[in-house]
């Protein structure tokens, strides 16, 4: 095992949890705030992916599209909130999961009606397509440079939001006790809605960056909503700093897993059936991480209620 | 359970009208939606009235389907041990996950339940001997012996539907029994049943096992219907369309699942399937949008009726259920 593949893999590890923690960190708080089930995050991740690939398209720049989407994500996000997930907060968490799996289904067949089912195709900006060659000789493509970059600094952003500022302040107060939070005079309904908006904007930064590098397609929610919900329960609910731990294990767990697990077997079972044992073992190995975690700390690493 | 005699007289003439205006499609569609009928009374049985709500339901499903599955490309197509053979598959799955979930509470319940699942799903989806991804098709439908076939529609479909009874018979009976009792008193107030001195853990346990069991055994009939086994029978959207089916029909009421299930799937074929006149004109290509369909339907019963459909029925169902979970 070369050093080079070893901070190839870390990086790639990195990039993943970092984009985790953008899905997460929306998911984290709506769920602490407010104790709502939002199976529909996922979609407000597609739509972002979605509209970025257009606006880049229609404005013919990568960035122009990428603000805008992150805008129009944003937007929606905070119409579903006002208009419907406002209804669910005081139901029990069935009805939230059926309402927001509603949802789901609607949001896939919105898309497709308006972009048809096939994946459609987003490219990265044209000055970013080729690799760079990092300190100790390794080529990283400079676009999977960018995503860690981005995501490091909206970390970075949300941490000084959430822990130094004062709508931060409320944020932490309605997630660890929303009563006392609300006696104290916090506007929850209004703090809620921004929350939203947004989560649904982090969403959309991840659909939109992600884009490139995956497929942008109907149901590509699905998928990396159950990974934000694993990173969340790893991390521990409502908490920010629990959502980037959680994240950053996840994807690097997931990542290395891949990568490392069929030489490992390989080292020592017979080529056959460690080619086929790594990769089920690194599909699992995310969720065997979990469990583990829920065993020993049933509340996460990070419990935000206190 | 007055009402169920007229229903099950309903059920049994069912197949034969369709016969006789030969629609036997819809004898098959029917067959189907009793298999989910009882998948979903086994998630029921946790959910509604042992109130785990358990979100890898499919994980026993499949795990049930998929020991039919690989019985028969082993050669092994008797009915009398491929079937036992998926219940108890299912069981031991549930109890080695229920052992484990059972220590945590609430919404870490609800997703660890699921990441068993996933684990389960990705061990079945790795088995490439056993068609991996694609999914393993059947030799047949099991073979029963005695001279007699489940090849035939109508033979299938009775044979549905007198598991589908006997499923909902014994959970009418268990919830009136000694164990029923306890299970509903743990619901309402775990810590008091605990003082009492039940062990509540060993009964959440119990109920949690005979769930994944009857899960296990729609496993193997669904298996049967289509004689294809897919590993999207154990995908968490899978477990997700169980619990819609449960919240629809009604949780914690006898006749949920097999009501959720019902109009869960006549939706979607109806609205997938034949040709509406008007729906064509309004909407061209409207079949292949059924999501969209189905999802404001879904959107509108959570606002207009939250005890699900049983609660229109019945508005004051003996399970409230569903405690904030």
């Amino acid at each position: 095992m070369s050093g080079t593949l070893l901070l190839e893999q870390s990086l790639n590890g990195l990039q993943f949890g970092l984009m985790l923690f953008l899905l997460a960190a929306g998911l984290t708080l709506v769920f602490g705030i407010m104790d709502m089930i939002n199976l529909a995050h996922g979609s407000l991740y597609m739509i972002g992916a979605y509209l970025m690939a257009t606006l880049v398209q229609a404005t013919g720049s990568f960035w122009l599209g990428l603000a805008l989407a992150l805008a129009a994500t944003a937007a929606i996000g905070a119409v579903l909130e006002v208009s419907l997930l406002r209804r669910l907060y005081g139901r029990d968490h069935l009805a939230q999961v059926l309402a927001t799996f509603a949802i789901i289904l609607i949001a896939n067949e919105v898309v497709r009606i308006l972009w048809g089912s096939q994946p459609i195709l987003l490219n990265p900006p044209p000055s970013l397509t080729g690799p760079v060659t990092l300190p100790g000789g390794l080529e990283y493509a400079s676009y999977r440079l960018l995503i860690i970059g981005v995501g490091v600094l909206v970390a970075l952003l949300l941490y000084l939001l959430v822990s130094k500022t004062k709508v931060g302040m409320r944020v932490r107060a309605g997630a660890s006790n929303r009563e006392m939070a609300l006696a104290m005079g916090v506007d929850i309904r209004r703090l809620f809605t921004a929350v939203f908006a947004l989560g649904a904007a982090l969403c959309a930064l991840a659909g939109a960056l992600l884009g490139p590098i995956l497929a942008v397609q109907v149901g590509m929610g699905e998928n990396i909503l159950i990974l934000a919900f694993v990173v969340i329960v790893i991390g521990g609910i409502g908490s920010i700093r629990g959502a980037l731990v959680g994240a950053l294990l996840v994807g690097i767990v997931d990542t290395g897993g891949r990568a490392f697990l069929s030489l490992f077997f390989g080292a020592f079972l017979p080529p056959q059936l460690a080619s086929a044992a790594g990769p089920a073992v690194a599909s699992v190995l995310i969720y065997l991480l979990m469990a583990g975690v829920l065993f020993f700390r049933p509340q996460g690493l990070f419990p935000a209620r206190g | 359970m007055t009402r169920a005699v007229p229903i099950f007289l309903l059920l049994l003439a069912f197949p034969l009208a369709m016969q006789a205006t030969d629609n036997l499609f819809y004898v098959s569609l029917a067959s189907r939606i009793l298999i989910y009928a009882i998948a979903a009374t086994s998630l029921n049985l946790v959910l509604g009235y042992g109130g785990m709500v358990s979100f890898g339901h499919a994980a026993f499903f499949g795990a049930g389907a998929f020991t039919v599955g690989i019985l028969s490309a082993e050669g092994v197509s008797s009915l009398w041990i491929a079937w036992p053979a998926a219940v108890a598959v299912a069981a031991l799955a549930a109890l080695a996950i229920g052992a484990v979930s059972l220590r945590t509470r609430g919404v870490y319940f609800i997703m660890i339940t699921l990441a068993f699942a996933q684990m389960v799903y990705y061990i079945f989806v790795s088995l490439k001997a056993y068609g991996g991804e694609d999914g393993l098709p059947l030799q047949g439908r099991s073979s029963v012996g005695l001279g007699l076939s489940l090849a035939g529609d109508l033979a299938w479909y009775y044979v549905v539907l007198a598991f589908c009874a006997a499923v909902l018979y014994g959970l009418h009976r268990l919830s009136r029994s000694r164990f029923g009792r306890v299970i509903d008193a743990i619901r309402e107030n775990e810590t008091r049943a605990e003082a009492i001195g039940f062990p509540v853990y060993r009964y959440k346990l119990a109920c949690f096992v005979l769930s994944g069991a009857v899960a296990g055994l729609a496993g193997a009939l669904i298996a049967n219907q289509s004689s294809y086994v897919s590993p999207s029978l154990l995908h968490w959207v899978q477990s997700g369309t169980l619990m819609i089916m449960v919240i629809l029909g009604g949780v914690g009421t006898l006749w949920g699942g097999a009501l959720g299930a019902l109009v869960l799937l006549a939706l979607e074929h109806l609205i997938a399937d034949p040709q509406v006149g008007w729906l064509e004109r309004l909407a061209p290509n409207y079949q292949d949008h059924a999501g969209l369909a189905v999802g404001l339907v879904l959107l509108a019963i959570v606002l207009l009726a939250p005890q699900g459909l049983a609660g229109i029925f019945s508005p004051s169902p003996k399970h409230p259920g569903g405690s904030r979970a």
